[in-house]
Formats: C-alpha cells, structure tokens, sequence
C-alpha cells in the first residue's frame, strides 16, 4: 500500500481534505461552540510539546493521519532538532511527545532522546512497535528507552489479529506482540517498576470509541490471559476525518454518517480539555501547529513567526487557535486527545 | 429510490413526540434507563438488543445496535453468534411445536 502522497491522491492535499468536510454542510465547529454557549477555544500555558520527527515509517496504516510510510521521506533535520532543545531549555513545558511517522528512523533520534533526558523533560515516544523488529539496529530500543525512562505509548487497535492487521497490515499483530513482550522483558507496563507502557485504542472502521475504561479492562484481560503482556493504561482515540482515515470513509460510503455522528455526539465538556489548549505540535520542518492535525491539514499556528527558530511562548498564548469541521473528532462522546479521552 | 426504510428516517427518531409528547417522553426516559449500567452492563444489553433486533426484523435497531456493539468492542465473530442465538430460539420456537404435530399425528393414525 502506497502513501497518498506517493499515490499522486487528490486527496493528499489538505484543502481537498477540508472541502470534502465542508461540503456535507454541517453547522460549523466554531458556530457549534458558540451554540452550546462556550466561549473561543483559548490557550493555556504550554504543558506539552509534541514533535514531529518525521513522516517515514515502517508501516502504512489505513486510517493514518500523517500518511506516513516506507515512502515518505521528510523527516526533521538535526538543526530544527537543537532549535526544539533551545525552545524546551527556555520553557516551562515539561513533556516532550515524540512522533512521527516511526520517529525511531530519524537517524539522530537517538541524540535527541538523550538531549531531552540530559533537560529532565518528561519524555513520550509513539512507537509503532513493530519498528522494534524491523531492523537489528532497532533490536536495543526496549532497553534504550528504558535507560532515559522514556513512556511508550503505542497502537494497538484490537486484542485479535483480524481487526489488527486490517488497520494497520499483514502481520503487524504478531509482531507487535512479540515487542509488548520485550517491552514487558525489560520491564516495561510492569507494576512497580516505574516503566510506562500504554496503549492506544482507534475503532477499525467508520465507528466511535466506546468507553475507555471499559476496553482497558477487556484488553488487559485478554492481552494477559492470551499472550502474558501486561500494560499500564489504554487510550481510546477517536479517528479524525482527515488523511487515509477520510478516504476510507469517502470510498466506503461512511463519511456523511460519520460526521453526523461526531456532531450529534459533541460533548461541551470535551471543549474545556481539548489537547490544543496546552499543546504546540512542531512539524518536522520546525512549523508550529495548534495541534497534530491541524499540522497534516497544513494549519500553522495563528501568530506572526510560526517556526521554532522563532519561538515566542508569550504571543502563543495570546493566539487564536484555529478550528474547522475535523476538530468535531476531538468533542465526541468523551472526548478524544493524544492521551485519550478528555471529559 | 423510495423505499419502506430510509436509514436517514432512524435520525428522526426523536422526533416522535410531535404527535404526542407525553408518552414520547415516558418512552424515552425508560429506554434511556433500560440501557444503563446496572444488573447487565450497558455492553451485554448491547449484544442483546441486536439479538432481539434481528428477531423482530427492525432494519432501524439492526443498523444502531451493529455499530453500537462494534464501539462497545465486540468481535464481528460475537455479533454472528448472537444472532445464531436468535436463529437457534426462532427455529426452536417452530420446531417445538412438531411436539404437537406429533402428539395429533399419533392420535389420529392407526
């Protein structure tokens, strides 16, 4: 499976992406915030800084945001990498979120990780898992992570192989347990051990997630009682309608009734926690996004320098976070955020 | 096309009370109370509704309670044999009154 990017897909531009959103002619997001009687999303303090490494991945993933693949070859330099380590020396955020893409395969990866580590930033790596297996000089990342007590957050959308593979391909189940058992080896998602290990649940299909709590509960027994993985936390994420995930929708017939969904499941109490409150997501070319999503729809921050070389703490947080239709993914039902559910 | 069953008509639902509020409301508020957590998960009542929907045939409940158990994290495996569980009660239902069939037939022949 190709990238949409590699593909020469129309949908693979952002605006194409948001004219297909907009052509249901559903009440805009900002007007459905101001119905519910809330006031403007409005920044808080920067808490997280979410870094994307890059698009290239090991794995294409139906419903991935990024359209990250084998194919894609941008990925962050390792001068926008030491302009990230100024900003977060200066700043007050104390997590740092990596992701790609695999931000594994980002030749200086390691350096950075070590640099975050030498700053005491709390540090999260989106690992795909399967990139463990990839290659042997990946073999080492359970005990690498580990060394800078980096948290793995990483998919897994189903307790079975036939839903998993049909997300994410051929074979990534299997392989993807045999890393939770290395991950598990060295300690991680063990109690006591102060490893973090959470997983992160998207629906395989033009579905909601259901309650978070729930599924935690089912996938820790199955996990454990099937293949003796244990795990700290699972975070049920909505799928956005953007990228491979809209395509699916619009090929499959889903979108209209998708987004209806959304709407009809917008939470007001989901907008007080959105992630783009105290999130800056940085691409890898160093442009700052509101959100991850906002940074594959091409959506930089609403300021006048919209660069990490240029970083100003104190005019973002006086930005206007920008929204569209897709932001109705992060309002459903309980919520949806890179951590999972938000009310 | 125009069909007896529009899926579109399911979103309107709610909308029954205009032709009369009050049981609408009582409706409502019991099926609201119903699906809740209680005695039963609102999961396993999930996967009961979608057994009772394809044995009342109601396209509406079929379409809702597919999706629901699917969000609720049910297999396409365990949907199928929730239904064979309806198949297996309505083939049942038919074939244990052969009981009667057999008790005439025996009456009446030599």
């Amino acid at each position: 499976m190709k990238s949409l990017f590699a593909s020469h897909s129309p949908l693979s531009a952002p605006d194409v992406q948001l004219d297909a959103l907009h052509k249901l002619e559903l009440i805009p997001f900002s007007e459905r915030v101001k119905n519910a009687g809330l006031e403007e999303i409005k920044p808080l303090p920067i808490s997280i800084i979410q870094v994307n490494l890059g698009k290239m991945c090991n794995q294409t993933c139906k419903h991935c945001h990024v359209d990250a693949g084998p194919d894609r070859k941008e990925i962050m330099s390792r001068e926008t990498m030491e302009q990230c380590l100024t900003v977060l020396r200066n700043s007050n955020a104390q997590t740092v979120d990596l992701t790609g893409g695999a931000p594994e395969m980002n030749p200086h990866f390691r350096w950075f990780v070590e640099e975050l580590s030498a700053l005491k930033k709390h540090i999260i790596v989106r690992c795909n898992l399967t990139i463990i297996l990839a290659n042997k000089k990946y073999h080492d990342l359970p005990e690498f992570f580990k060394e800078h007590q980096v948290e793995v957050v990483s998919s897994l959308p189903h307790f079975t192989a036939l839903r998993t593979d049909r997300q994410r391909g051929e074979g990534v189940f299997s392989k993807s347990i045999e890393a939770l058992q290395k991950l598990n080896a060295v300690g991680y998602g063990i109690d006591g051990s102060g490893l973090l290990l959470n997983l992160v649940y998207n629906p395989t299909g033009a579905i909601l997630p259901s309650d978070q709590k729930g599924l935690e509960s089912e996938f820790k027994q199955r996990l454990k009682a099937e293949f003796n993985i244990d795990f700290n936390a699972l975070f049920s994420i909505t799928n956005m309608p953007i990228s491979r995930y809209l395509e699916f929708l619009i090929e499959s017939g889903n979108l209209e009734s998708y987004m209806e969904k959304l709407v009809d499941a917008f939470n007001p109490m989901a907008v007080q926690n959105v992630m783009c409150r105290n999130t800056i997501s940085v691409g890898w070319d160093g442009t700052l996004y509101d959100c991850d999503f906002n940074q594959m729809l091409d959506l930089p921050v609403n300021t006048a320098k919209a660069n990490i070389r240029d970083f100003d703490e104190h005019a973002l947080g006086f930005r206007s976070i920008l929204v569209d239709d897709h932001c109705y993914g992060c309002t459903a039902g309980a919520g949806s955020s890179c951590g999972g559910e938000i009310a | 096309m125009e069909t007896y069953y529009d899926p579109k008509d399911l979103k309107n639902f709610s909308k029954i009370g205009e032709f009369g509020q009050e049981l609408a409301d009582k409706f409502f508020d019991y099926y609201g109370n119903v699906f809740k957590d209680s005695a039963l998960s609102a999961r396993e009542k999930s996967l009961i509704a979608l057994a009772v929907a394809h044995a009342v045939q109601c396209p509406y409940c079929i379409d809702a309670y597919t999706s629901d158990t699917l969000e609720k994290g049910y297999t396409e495996e365990q949907l199928m044999e929730a239904v064979h569980v309806t198949t297996a009660i309505r083939g049942g239902a038919s074939l244990v009154h052969s009981v009667q069939m057999m008790k005439q037939a025996k009456k009446l022949m030599m």
